[in-house]
């Protein structure tokens, strides 16, 4: 083959358009990573705490409900709930289905809303019952 | 490769396919979503329905069998599946096969020393005194 031919590429990969599909794959990836690596840290964290009794589980319970550490819970929240919406969709679109344009965008917009309603409710019920 | 006639399309998936590897990964990974589905919405829900979260409602609800057994399946899902999501990212973004490999391995090694954190501190609730 002559590389140095001045071959045409295929425009579609020059060409194109930021969507909410892209959106919500790279998210599903980024939120991804920081519930592996944040989320589960705070969960082993969290279990360390419990299991080191009521002075260390104190400790862990001051830090959590610091502004600092209520940015990272909200965060972590947010980052399961967008996990958890765009998970489902992927296992369906796993199966051939929901890939028709406007299918595939109503229901990666509906990821986006659904994880921010289900972060304030997750807050307001936790908030709410005086936890 | 041949495989022969008689290779069904899912042993043709499972690692077999023209890049090598990977079928089965994804079979995985997608089989551990579907646990997590529910264990997580069990975690959540749990701690919601908690009286409050206070270090003696929690030493006694994940002492209990109901609370340290699927915490005890939790962890274990929530780390492999966390594992087989950076495995998949570094796949994708490390293109050198030794530093790729070196790569698995230390994520590995950091899910199983991560789990077994989790693991014991939930041994030591379970296992422990109970709660002054």
């Amino acid at each position: 083959m002559n590389s140095t031919a001045e071959r045409p590429l295929s425009p579609h990969l020059t060409i194109w358009k930021w969507g909410p599909g892209m959106t919500v794959s790279i998210l599903h990836r980024l939120t991804g990573g920081a519930l592996t690596v944040a989320g589960l840290a705070v969960l082993a964290w969290w279990l360390t705490a419990v299991a080191g009794g009521e002075a260390s589980y104190g400790e862990f319970a001051k830090l959590a409900q610091s502004p600092a550490g209520m940015i990272v819970l909200v965060g972590l929240t947010w980052a399961f709930w967008q996990h958890f919406f765009s998970g489902l969709r992927h296992l369906v679109l796993d199966t051939g289905a929901g890939f028709e344009l406007k299918v595939n965008r109503f229901w990666a917009i509906m990821t986006l809303v659904g994880s921010l309603l289900a972060t304030a409710i997750t807050w307001y019920l936790l908030v709410g019952v005086g936890k | 490769m041949s495989q022969g006639e008689s290779a069904t399309p899912l042993g043709k998936v499972r690692g077999l396919g023209s890049a090598h590897r990977g079928g089965g990964h994804w079979l995985e990974e997608r089989f551990t979503s579907v646990v997590l589905v529910v264990l997580s919405l069990w975690l959540l829900f749990s701690l919601l329905m908690l009286p409050d979260l206070s270090f003696g409602i929690l030493k006694e609800w994940l002492s209990s069998a109901w609370g340290a057994i699927p915490m005890t399946l939790f962890v274990v899902t929530a780390f492999k599946h966390g594992l087989d999501g950076l495995k998949v990212v570094v796949d994708d973004y490390v293109h050198d096969e030794g530093n790729r490999i070196a790569l698995h391995y230390l994520l590995t090694m950091a899910a199983i020393a991560g789990g077994s954190v989790a693991l014991f501190a939930l041994a030591k609730i379970v296992f422990g005194p109970a709660a002054a």
